[in-house]
């Protein structure tokens, strides 16, 4: 087997105020893998996930240990380009991820930071429309279209960088139900590794096979998420809650 | 006191015009300095906030009103090179979109509101930075108080124009005296405007806050030196 | 958050004048405005044939004169101004419908209302038939420099969003029976300010986290094949 494409390895960190918010995080996901990652507020999932890329590291400012890479390649200062065109990361609002005045040219931003230009460049900013159902908004402003919209467009701006794995901070936060349906089908079409921060329980369980509690700063549990949701004790010991009504035993699981 | 087309006349206005592209030519220099990949995303939200607080009008005496120039509050945000940079686009921006200000006024506009106040709020900022005792909880009432004398000042510079290229032939003395009278007590609002918000900055990311930086330094390092104990 | 459905102050359309490339626009109303000021104040006639021409471009743009009229409202504080001179000017005096005068100011005034009310009426008309993002690309192609131009697109795109939440927090103060009309109501809005600004920076920053996980390295990439 593979190095896997996500491998972090004893992840502390503590934030230049001296507030700490890992304490030796480790988690290994391989390729075509699908995970949730859970947990309440305050865990730590956002300062993982800005690690997964090298936004926080040992470097940037606070006081770090322990070692990230993506496919082999360890996070580090020299390699930062590469790793940030492997992890494609998609912030909970797409208010923060559109920025340019088209969908074409937000779209265009990461592989353009690649240096990539001309034809090749249409051909990944149409193709990535393609695959989240976008591509007759490419000439349109982003702040014209409905939320649900921008957030499939949010995902096409990471997926045009063609990226190993695709880190996703709550996809389903602010959708109305059938934008939330449409997000599913088109995560789930997508032939890439995922990685999903997440409130929504039944939405990991709906679309993630496998599932990461972190709590307090450290994984708590690593399973199935059928078995992680059916878990009470561990699920009310970490302000776990699933909606009023939803039984993960009464789910048929998808074929 | 936004300036409109023909207010005053062609002489003064291509003048100021002129003085206005040397100095933002010179912040497009000095803006180099300032910059680090952070700066573009925040010079464009201080524009944004800028422009924002401009339309918030607030009342001063019987009728009139005054609204936030806000000029050395971006200064002290994002540095004096980018204030400017910053300042000119919300004017031009507000010249083009809004027709607030002359587009034959812009370089009126920029000098008065922009560099007069990102300069003397910059400068004055600074000399109290170095009187008072360092502490980054001091920064919102520097902040403030250069923001106080700026609107003033800006209010003088106006006169000075007026003097030069002014339309009607009003009594000079007594438009320094509305002017700068007037000015005075949205000088005021503007310093309260600017220490709150730079006091509520200060207090959640002082690192943010370029005026501050000086300051921080030293703070940041201690933290760091107990944080290495606490973990180590 | 932000929905906002395109720029207030753009009157959606095709037109002509709406499909007309923005940097020309620009330069058409920048070579206008100078006409406009640079014409003596006596020649009225003049100023009848610059609004005959606004109208005509307004008229073939199919922006209701209404839509302008509205939003020329902020120059009501220079017309207040502009109403004043004619009694505080000096120099001979005149008299007019029975109230004396002075001249000087009379013309300055009329000079300064016509100046001014066209440049207002040339300006909201580029922006009713121009979105703000064409107006970035025609100032780009003017050769704006690049710091100015990317400034500005960060302003633009954050405004409607600086704007909306400010919107949101006048109507909660109103709410709760605020409302803001003499020195005493400072600290309230000094207060939203900070607040707004919080908000906007915090912002800032995800936007920056955002651009830096797709590779931003402190320039904006150059990129073609924009139609």
């Amino acid at each position: 087997m593979n190095a896997p494409v996500l491998d972090v390895r004893g992840l502390a960190y503590a934030y230049p105020d001296g507030h700490q918010a890992l304490f030796g995080v480790d988690l290994h996901v391989h390729r075509g893998e699908r995970v949730a990652l859970l947990g309440p507020n305050g865990a730590g999932k956002t300062t993982l996930v800005l690690h997964l890329n090298g936004i926080l590291s040992a470097d940037s400012g606070g006081h770090g240990a322990g070692a990230v890479s993506v496919s082999g390649l360890p996070v580090e200062k020299a390699n930062l380009a590469e790793i940030r065109r492997r992890v494609g990361v998609v912030f909970q609002d797409p208010d923060d991820q559109l920025f340019m005045g088209t969908v074409r040219a937000d779209v265009a931003f990461g592989p353009a930071n690649l240096g990539i230009r001309g034809a090749e460049l249409d051909r990944r900013v149409m193709h990535a429309l393609d695959q989240v159902g976008m591509a007759e908004f490419v000439d349109r402003p982003p702040h014209h279209l409905s939320f649900g919209q921008r957030r499939r467009v949010a995902v096409a701006t990471v997926l045009a960088m063609e990226p190993e794995i695709l880190v996703l901070d709550e996809p389903s936060s602010n959708l109305d139900p059938a934008s939330r349906r449409e997000l599913a089908d088109i995560l789930r079409s997508l032939d890439v590794t995922l990685l999903m921060v997440t409130h929504d329980l039944p939405y990991a369980l709906e679309l993630c096979p496998r599932s990461v509690v972190l709590s307090g700063g450290a994984v708590v549990a690593d399973g199935s998420t059928y078995d992680v949701l059916a878990d009470e004790p561990l699920m009310r010991a970490h302000r776990l809650e699933l909606p009023f009504g939803f039984d993960p035993r009464n789910v048929t699981p998808r074929p | 006191m936004h300036v409109p087309n023909g207010f005053l006349d062609a002489p003064t206005s291509m003048a100021t015009g002129a003085a206005a592209v040397v100095c933002v030519g010179a912040a497009l220099a000095g803006a180099r300095r300032e910059l680090d990949d952070r700066t573009a995303p925040m010079a464009g939200l201080v524009a944004a906030f800028v422009f924002a607080t401009q339309m918030l009008n607030f009342p001063v005496a019987a009728g009139t009103s005054g609204h936030l120039l806000g000029g050395a509050l971006a200064a002290v945000l994002v540095g004096p090179w980018t204030a400017l940079l910053c300042m000119s686009v919300v004017f031009l921006v507000q010249s083009l979109l809004f027709a607030d200000g002359g587009i034959t006024a812009l370089g009126t506009n920029i000098i008065l509101m922009g560099v007069t106040t990102v300069v003397v709020g910059w400068l004055l900022f600074v000399l109290l930075r170095a009187l008072l005792p360092k502490r980054p909880s001091l920064v919102p009432l520097e902040a403030g108080l250069a923001a106080m004398v700026s609107v003033p000042a800006a209010a003088l510079v106006f006169v000075g124009l007026y003097a030069a290229g002014g339309t009607a032939d009003l009594s000079l003395g007594e438009l320094a005296v509305a002017m700068v009278g007037v000015h005075t007590l949205i000088g005021i609002g503007e310093a309260a405007i600017t220490f709150l918000a730079v006091a509520s900055i200060v207090a959640v990311r002082p690192d943010l806050v370029y005026g501050a930086r000086p300051l921080l330094a030293r703070r940041e390092l201690e933290i760091r030196a107990t944080a290495t104990e606490a973990t180590a | 958050m932000g929905a906002g459905h395109g720029h207030k102050l753009h009157y959606h359309g095709h037109s002509v004048v709406h499909r007309a490339p923005a940097h020309l626009k620009i330069l058409v109303l920048l070579g206008f405005t100078v006409l406009v000021v640079a014409t003596p104040g006596e020649w009225y006639a003049a100023f009848g044939a610059y609004l005959l021409v606004i109208a005509v471009v307004v008229g073939v743009s199919r922006v209701p004169a209404t839509y302008l009229l509205k939003r020329s409202l902020i120059e009501v504080p220079f017309l207040a101004f502009a109403l004043l001179l004619p009694f505080v000017a000096h120099g001979p005096r005149t008299d007019v419908l029975g109230l004396s005068v002075s001249e000087s100011g009379l013309l300055a005034a009329w000079a300064l209302l016509a100046k001014g009310t066209l440049g207002v009426l040339a300006s909201l008309t580029l922006a009713a038939t121009t979105e703000p993002h064409e107006l970035l690309h025609g100032l780009e192609r003017l050769r704006l420099p690049s710091q100015l131009v990317q400034i500005m697109a960060f302003m633009v795109r954050y405004l409607d969003v600086v704007t909306g939440e400010m919107q949101r927090m006048k109507v909660a103060r109103e709410s709760r029976g605020f409302s803001a009309r003499d020195p005493r109501q400072w600290p309230v809005l000094a207060r939203s300010a900070g607040a707004l600004f919080i908000r906007s920076y915090e912002r800032g920053e995800r936007v920056h986290l955002a651009m830096l996980s797709r590779g931003y390295t402190g320039r904006m990439p150059r990129i073609e094949g924009r139609p």
